[in-house]
């Protein structure tokens, strides 16, 4: 298995068109995205480290970036369980308009966060039709978050689902286990990989929102304003270096969430070869 | 009655989360009937703020097409150094908030910024259009490259040396093998790409200056109405831009049909 992945991935050598293509894509790539990195964290030293650190730990952006990471670590916590459950229902259960939920799972991500934020308040806002008002509370906040991270654990769970054989399953059931111990003994451990990739980007994603949770969060300092929130009034009134060293600090979250996932994947397949 | 159990919690946690409120959306840029809902969305701003969006989208996608194959394409067929930081690098719009996004922009295009001088000779980048590309065209990069390396990696370079060996050029490669196998790949990714072209929020609202009329996208129309009391104009905005991603949903369901579920 593992010398056909190095056959597949080998490149061809010798193609005129080879150098063309790596020298376009590492300059689009250059252009659109490491450009303005780096000028980013240029930015956030540009008062030296101490202005740094003094901004980065300024009290309410300490409480923004904490608030931002507690409700993030919470979200994919319940997507975790949630998302194996839809996946599994969407996989092993059989019921009318099964496709259609199915359908229904892309949505977050077709959906523009703004309008998944005013759902949402017109839902659990004032005057939503059940009379629950969760606005401008933290319950709000993580409802925004699970809304836009939906897809995450439910997408990466289900085509593992579908591949993984029913026999031992069903070897098990016939040697009288539970449904309860085989799921934790035997689908559960073949899941963990799938889950924990959905859960690190449905992690990543909950960090950095910023569209859905601008309206129902009320953005109240201390209380429901995560980071992206406060980047954005950082720099709304002015303070460009405290934006900056915010923002630098969830783009090392979100370097370290991405680098950790290609570190298991690496790790998983030496493993399993 | 495990499985009830489980079938009625997953269908409804969806129901609550999703189905419900997109529905109550629906309903209320409706309730005061289509003419009022049809009235709120065909306003001048309303109008122009969707034209714009159409506009970022109508350059960002191609954009992100042509360069995310070319990226794929030198992902998976060529070696070189640095190029797991490539890799790494592709990943990143999907995992960055917007905002930080908006912010890298600001301060390479704003006043002091590497690239700032470049509003000093009449190219203005930021609160107008091409900051606004710039940001799309960030945070939609990787979805067409996402879509694409899979692909091919599993048909493999057989095909595309045989081809060769025959004597074909490198764009005749490109035209007659590589590109039949992966388009239903790259048709993906634009979708995907355009949906998140059209709804991008925070990245734009940091560098359009959200000037009325002039750099407001129709989800930027969206919150502005919504925080000026408008809500009828809001949500019938709102249900524009949800039936594009139903729209989108559709698209890939379409693109998709071996992806079912069992």
């Amino acid at each position: 298995m593992a010398a056909d992945t190095a056959a597949l991935e080998r490149p061809v050598t010798g193609r005129s068109g080879a150098p063309l293509a790596r020298g376009v894509a590492t300059g689009y790539l250059s252009l659109v995205v490491l450009l303005p990195l780096a000028a980013l964290i240029w930015g956030s030293r540009a008062g030296g480290l101490g202005a740094f650190w003094e901004q980065a730990t300024r009290h309410e952006a300490v409480s923004a970036l904490k608030l931002t990471l507690v409700v993030a670590a919470i979200c994919a916590l319940l997507n975790a369980v949630a998302g194996t459950a839809i996946a599994w229902t969407l996989v092993r259960d059989r019921f009318p308009g099964k496709g259609i939920v199915d359908a229904l799972i892309d949505l977050p991500f077709a959906l523009p966060t703004i309008v998944a934020g005013l759902t949402l308040l017109a839902l659990y806002g004032p005057g939503g039709p059940f009379g629950i008002d969760v606005a401008f509370t933290r319950t709000a906040l993580l409802l925004a978050l699970l809304f836009v991270t939906l897809p995450f654990v439910v997408r990466a769970v289900q085509p593992v689902l579908l591949e993984l054989d029913t026999e031992m399953e069903e070897a098990a059931a016939s040697l009288g286990a539970r449904p309860l111990a085989i799921f934790r003994r035997i689908v559960f451990p073949n899941l963990l990989p799938a889950i924990l990739s959905g859960v690190a980007l449905a992690f990543a994603r909950a960090v950095g929102e910023f569209g859905a949770v601008v309206l129902i969060s009320g953005n109240l300092p201390f209380k429901t304003e995560v980071a992206s929130v406060y980047i954005f009034g950082q720099l709304q009134s002015g303070n460009e270096s405290g934006a900056a060293a915010v923002s630098v600090l969830l783009l090392a979250i979100s370097l370290g969430v991405l680098l950790g996932i290609g570190a298991f994947r690496r790790w998983r397949t030496r493993h399993d070869a | 009655m495990a499985r009830y159990a489980l079938r009625f919690g997953a269908l409804g946690y969806l129901a609550l989360l999703l189905l419900v409120p997109v529905g109550l959306v629906f309903y209320r840029a409706f309730e005061n009937g289509a003419g009022h809902a049809w009235d709120a969305v065909t306003t001048h701003q309303a109008l122009h703020a969707l034209e714009l969006t159409l506009l970022i989208a109508a350059i960002a996608v191609p954009a992100n097409t042509v360069f995310g194959i070319v990226l794929a394409l030198a992902l998976v067929r060529t070696r070189f150094p640095g190029r797991g930081l490539v890799n790494a690098v592709v990943d990143l719009p999907l995992a960055l908030s917007p905002v930080v996004v908006g912010l890298a922009l600001f301060l390479l295009y704003g006043r002091g910024g590497w690239l700032g001088g470049l509003a000093g000779h009449g190219v203005k980048i930021l609160f107008a259009l091409p900051g606004m590309v710039l940001a799309t065209m960030f945070v939609s990069l990787p979805f067409v490259v996402r879509e694409v390396v899979p692909v091919l990696r599993e048909i493999g370079t057989d095909q595309e040396q045989a081809a060769e060996t025959l004597g074909a050029s490198p764009l005749q490669v490109f035209r007659r093998i590589t590109f039949p196998a992966i388009r239903w790949a790259v048709a993906y990714g634009v979708v995907l790409t355009t949906a998140r072209a059209i709804g991008e929020f925070g990245a734009v609202s940091v560098v359009s200056g959200r000037i009325e009329g002039r750099t407001e996208t129709l989800p930027l129309y969206v919150q502005s109405q919504f925080e000026g009391f408008d809500t009828s104009g809001a949500y019938a905005a709102s249900v524009v831009l949800a039936m594009i991603a139903i729209g989108t949903v559709v698209g890939l369901r379409v693109l998709h049909p071996r992806e079912e579920v069992a």
